[in-house]
């Protein structure tokens, strides 16, 4: 009974929510363009940052603080994973060898994934894609790596090194443009020294969009690789 | 008989189906699967939507790294979902 009663409530409770969101976004006609910083982006996007891909623009340009934040919930969401599977004597403990499939696919696919991430990152401000997929796909390769050889490490050392000297690296970039343009992550590359005006559309040009996304690139791939290494790993005990 | 909408069309409806089954299934490993599949399915509706930056990224994320997290995390505790309810709070009980 009393369960009837809560079912009919819910039910009653959600169709005057949703009858209230539907009445709401009614009005808002669809596919229908009303930002009007949307197409100031477009419209300027070539002169104020010599990207192509606006999308890039937009995320490491003029909303270039809000990815240093994105960053670093990150590298804390990688930190958190590293602080509660914490160990002493944490190794791999996986027994059943991969696959010949497996393991000869992945030495053949291994250095065309990295290369392939590595592409993403470096031609963000001119193809789709950017840093974080960039990082995500080198990720994937070391994944690989882990489930076809049961013995297989990252140097992890090495990589928490990289990992921390790129997100300072970051952090430098803002601050140069702080010294030189007055204000944190300035693009001091292109409005200030002018590199790569007559190059749009080609590799070196975009001012610091792909100096950032390539430090972005490597700090994504370095962490993601570290969260999977930090998954694998078990205690043993002797 | 325009063929790109139907083929939106069929993989709306294969994503919600596998959806369905990723919360359905008792066997957690084929449940992240699904949950995959759905994501793989998604990214090729964002590229035929005209957004390959997010299609990138949804089967790098989605489709591989976070399926791979799911199974070691299925690896260390449990593979099958246990049968027993357990007693629910008393914010869902009333």
């Amino acid at each position: 009974m009393v369960s009837i009663l809560k079912r009919g409530l819910a039910i009653i409770i959600l169709l005057v929510i949703g009858y209230w969101l539907a009445q709401g976004l009614s009005g808002v006609p669809f596919g229908q363009d009303k930002m009007l910083v949307g197409q100031y982006y477009l419209n300027h996007v070539k002169q104020q940052t010599g990207a192509v891909n606006a999308v890039t623009a937009v995320v490491v340009n003029y909303r270039g603080f809000d990815t240093l934040g994105e960053v670093t919930v990150l590298f804390i969401a990688s930190t958190g994973v590293g602080a509660l599977l914490w160990g002493k004597n944490r190794k791999r403990t996986a027994r059943t060898e991969g696959s010949v499939v497996l393991t000869t696919g992945t030495r053949l696919l291994v250095p065309f994934v990295i290369l392939f991430g590595a592409y993403i990152f470096i031609h963000g401000h001119l193809t789709p894609g950017g840093g974080f997929p960039g990082g995500a796909t080198i990720a994937t390769a070391f994944l690989l790596l882990y489930m076809a050889f049961t013995m297989y490490e990252i140097p992890y050392k090495a990589f928490e090194k990289t990992e921390g000297i790129v997100g300072m690296g970051y952090v430098v970039v803002g601050l140069i443009g702080l010294a030189i343009g007055g204000y944190f992550l300035f693009d001091w590359i292109w409005q200030t020294w002018g590199w790569g005006h007559n190059n749009i559309g080609r590799l070196f040009s975009g001012g610091f969009i792909p100096v950032i996304y390539t430090i972005i690139g490597i700090k994504v791939g370095t962490e993601l690789s570290g969260i999977i290494d930090n998954m694998l790993k078990e205690e043993v005990k002797e | 008989m325009n063929c790109i909408a139907c083929i939106s069309y069929i993989l709306v409806g294969v994503m919600i189906l596998s959806a369905i089954l990723a919360v359905e299934w008792r066997d957690l490993l084929a449940a992240t699967v699904g949950m995959a599949a759905v994501s793989l399915f998604a990214s090729i509706l964002f590229f035929m939507l005209q957004a390959p930056d997010v299609a990138m990224t949804e089967a790098a994320i989605g489709a591989a790294l976070s399926g791979a997290v799911f199974i070691f995390a299925i690896k260390r505790t449990q593979r099958f979902e246990s049968e027993e309810e357990e007693r629910p709070g008393w914010w869902v009980r009333w």
